[in-house]
């Protein structure tokens, strides 16, 4: 493994019967790096991106996480990210504090670190106050950003963010993008899936998923300029709807 | 209209219970083991003999001559009731114009032992109106009942073991599968499974818990039921720990199932109380005994865990069994609980992979 790699993927694919959810994708993913995994509903990016934290195994093709093999080293791959799913990942009945003292307990930390570490991630957020509520009465956007905290407590190499900002208000949504890059100075490599297309603009390199397979892969710019296009929404319809003219 | 599985739950449901009821609810008794115990053979005795054996009501099992062994034989369940003719009892119906007949029944059902003492009480009765035909002064027969395990025929003899199986279904199967389905709707339970925990952690994690509840509420069960409604355990008490620990294993083996083929919470209440909480009540011999039901409902009990599970309580508690008498009902709980297992374990690969 190349240094300065955090992802490297080659065909890999993933198929349900005769389907190809995932058909010979490939791509690597520089250490810091923020990438946007995009592509319309049902293209196949949650299958790719549960394959890549071992929640699924791969049909066939290769690929390392972290520098850990995806068929044989999931374990260590699981102990090396963080994961934020599109649903909830908070519980309910738990506060704030609880919640972080749950997961972060999974992997390993101490009740101390963890009080000392949410309180500073919190403050941050200008949100230390709220370390005992009841997750249930925050509003949506908190509680994604609290997941997010949430998904790198244990300072993981990875974080593995699938649609996070999903029905979230504009202003929320920046805030969300500034502690992704807030993770991302410090040297966490961001992988994340989205619809929107103004977020995509914030990501460093973004690969473009239709039918299964990558048919776009560079940063915006690039992108922008391979397609002819003066805006990623317009990079995108040419590639989901080739047919279709813009 | 294509929810068709809320539709076949809500056409299905009040089929399916109107069935149950109308066939697991009957008062009836048919072919109940017994043993007739003729001391006296005498014509009357072999007389009274062929009017029960005639009846539909009753088969005999075992030829049992003494009547100390009668209860030997309630213990191994061959029969349910003896009939027992004392020597001398044509002689005394002759002379004294008044014989006594014996009556020994297997009480640990009460409900079934007032059956069969109605049953034979008519059945003599029917005789003795043939036998004096307008003879003045009546002959008369007495029928003793002599009731064994549950002298004072006390409903909680049947409620506290049936209880305790209803519970320990409730609280291991159902709470199991609607607590993991709702991770899943969640979305928890894919974060969970993204942390360094293994499946079968997470799952054990869930279970546990629910393990040590459910098997609490036994216990509280089983002493209000000393304590307050004093029914007794007359076997061994870590024994009935084991078995009841058993139980609760299987239960949630069973809930795990629901919750590796459902991924909602509806869906799993449904299951478990359409699947599980039914036929626990109804099909198990809780309340109604599984021999009186017709020959269909008697075969799908068998695929009840709690068929099983309360002959194994209702032994040890009530009967004073030993494990002798159910290692076959412990294997069959064993055989369910590693069936559905191994079954989740494949469902849960198969989405995995």
């Amino acid at each position: 493994m190349k240094e300065n790699i955090s992802i490297e993927v080659s065909n890999l694919s993933k198929h349900y019967g005769k389907f190809k959810a995932v058909d010979e994708i490939t791509f690597d993913v520089k250490k810091g790096e923020i990438f946007g995994f995009l592509g319309a509903n049902g293209a196949g990016k949650s299958t790719a991106m549960k394959m890549l934290c071992g929640l699924l195994g791969p049909t066939s093709g290769e690929g390392t996480v972290a520098g850990f093999d995806i068929y044989k080293q999931s374990e260590q791959i699981k102990k090396n990210i963080g994961y934020m799913s599109q649903k909830f990942s908070l519980y309910n009945d738990l506060t704030v504090l609880e919640n972080m003292i749950f997961y972060g307990g999974i992997y390993g930390l101490s009740r101390k670190y963890i009080k000392e570490k949410t309180t500073t991630l919190l403050k941050e957020l200008g949100f230390d106050d709220k370390l005992g509520t009841m997750v249930s009465s925050l509003p949506l956007g908190w509680k994604q950003k609290i997941s997010f905290t949430l998904a790198h407590i244990h300072n993981p190499a990875i974080v593995f963010l699938d649609e996070p900002t999903g029905g979230v208000d504009p202003v929320t949504r920046r805030d969300f993008w500034e502690m992704i890059y807030k993770a991302a100075e410090g040297g966490t490599t961001v992988f994340v899936t989205t619809h929107y297309m103004d977020e995509a603009e914030y990501c460093d390199r973004i690969s473009m998923m239709v039918d299964g397979q990558i048919h776009g892969l560079g940063s915006p710019a690039e992108l922008k300029k391979q397609f002819e296009s003066t805006n990623m929404d317009e990079v995108f319809i040419k590639l989901a709807r080739p047919n279709e003219k813009v | 209209m294509r929810d068709w599985q809320t539709l076949l739950i809500l056409i299905g449901m009040p089929v399916a219970q109107i069935l149950l009821f109308g066939f697991a609810i009957s008062n009836e008794i048919r072919e109940v083991s017994i043993s007739f115990v003729d001391q006296d053979n005498s014509r009357y005795s072999r007389e009274i003999r062929q009017k029960i054996d005639a009846s539909n009501y009753f088969k005999e099992g075992v030829e049992i001559y003494d009547t100390q062994e009668v209860e030997s034989y309630f213990r191994k369940g061959e029969i349910k009731m003896a009939i027992v003719v004392p020597e001398g009892f044509a002689e005394q119906l002759v002379n004294e114009g008044n014989g006594q007949l014996q009556v020994i029944i297997d009480a640990s059902d009460p409900n079934t032992a007032s059956l069969l003492s109605n049953y034979i009480q008519a059945i003599v009765q029917s005789y003795l109106d043939e036998f004096n035909r307008g003879a003045k002064p009546p002959f008369f027969i007495e029928v003793r009942s002599e009731l064994v395990y549950n002298p004072e025929l006390k409903g909680a003899y049947l409620f506290v073991p049936g209880t305790i199986s209803v519970i320990m279904m409730l609280i291991s199967a159902m709470m199991t599968s609607i607590s993991i389905t709702r991770e899943k709707e969640l979305g928890t339970m894919e974060v969970l499974l993204a942390t360094p925990m293994s499946p079968v952690q997470v799952v054990l994690a869930k279970v546990v818990p629910y393990l040590l509840l459910a098997f609490f509420n036994a216990v509280v069960v089983l002493l209000m039921g000393y304590f307050i409604f004093d029914v007794p355990v007359n076997g061994s008490v870590p024994l009935l720990l084991a078995e009841m620990l058993l139980f609760i294993v299987t239960s949630l083996a069973l809930g795990i199932f629901i919750s590796s083929i459902t991924s909602s919470q509806q869906v799993a209440l449904m299951i478990s109380l359409m699947g599980l909480m039914l036929p626990t009540i109804l099909l198990s011999g809780f309340i109604f005994p599984v021999e009186n039901m017709p020959l269909p409902l008697q075969v799908i009990s068998n695929i009840v865990p709690a068929k099983w599970f309360l002959l194994i309580i209702k032994g040890i508690m009530i009967k004073g069994q030993g494990i002798a008498f159910f290692w076959k009902e412990t294997l069959i709980l064993l055989g369910f609980t590693l069936f559905f297992v191994v079954l989740s374990i494949k469902k849960f690969k198969i989405r995995l992979s």
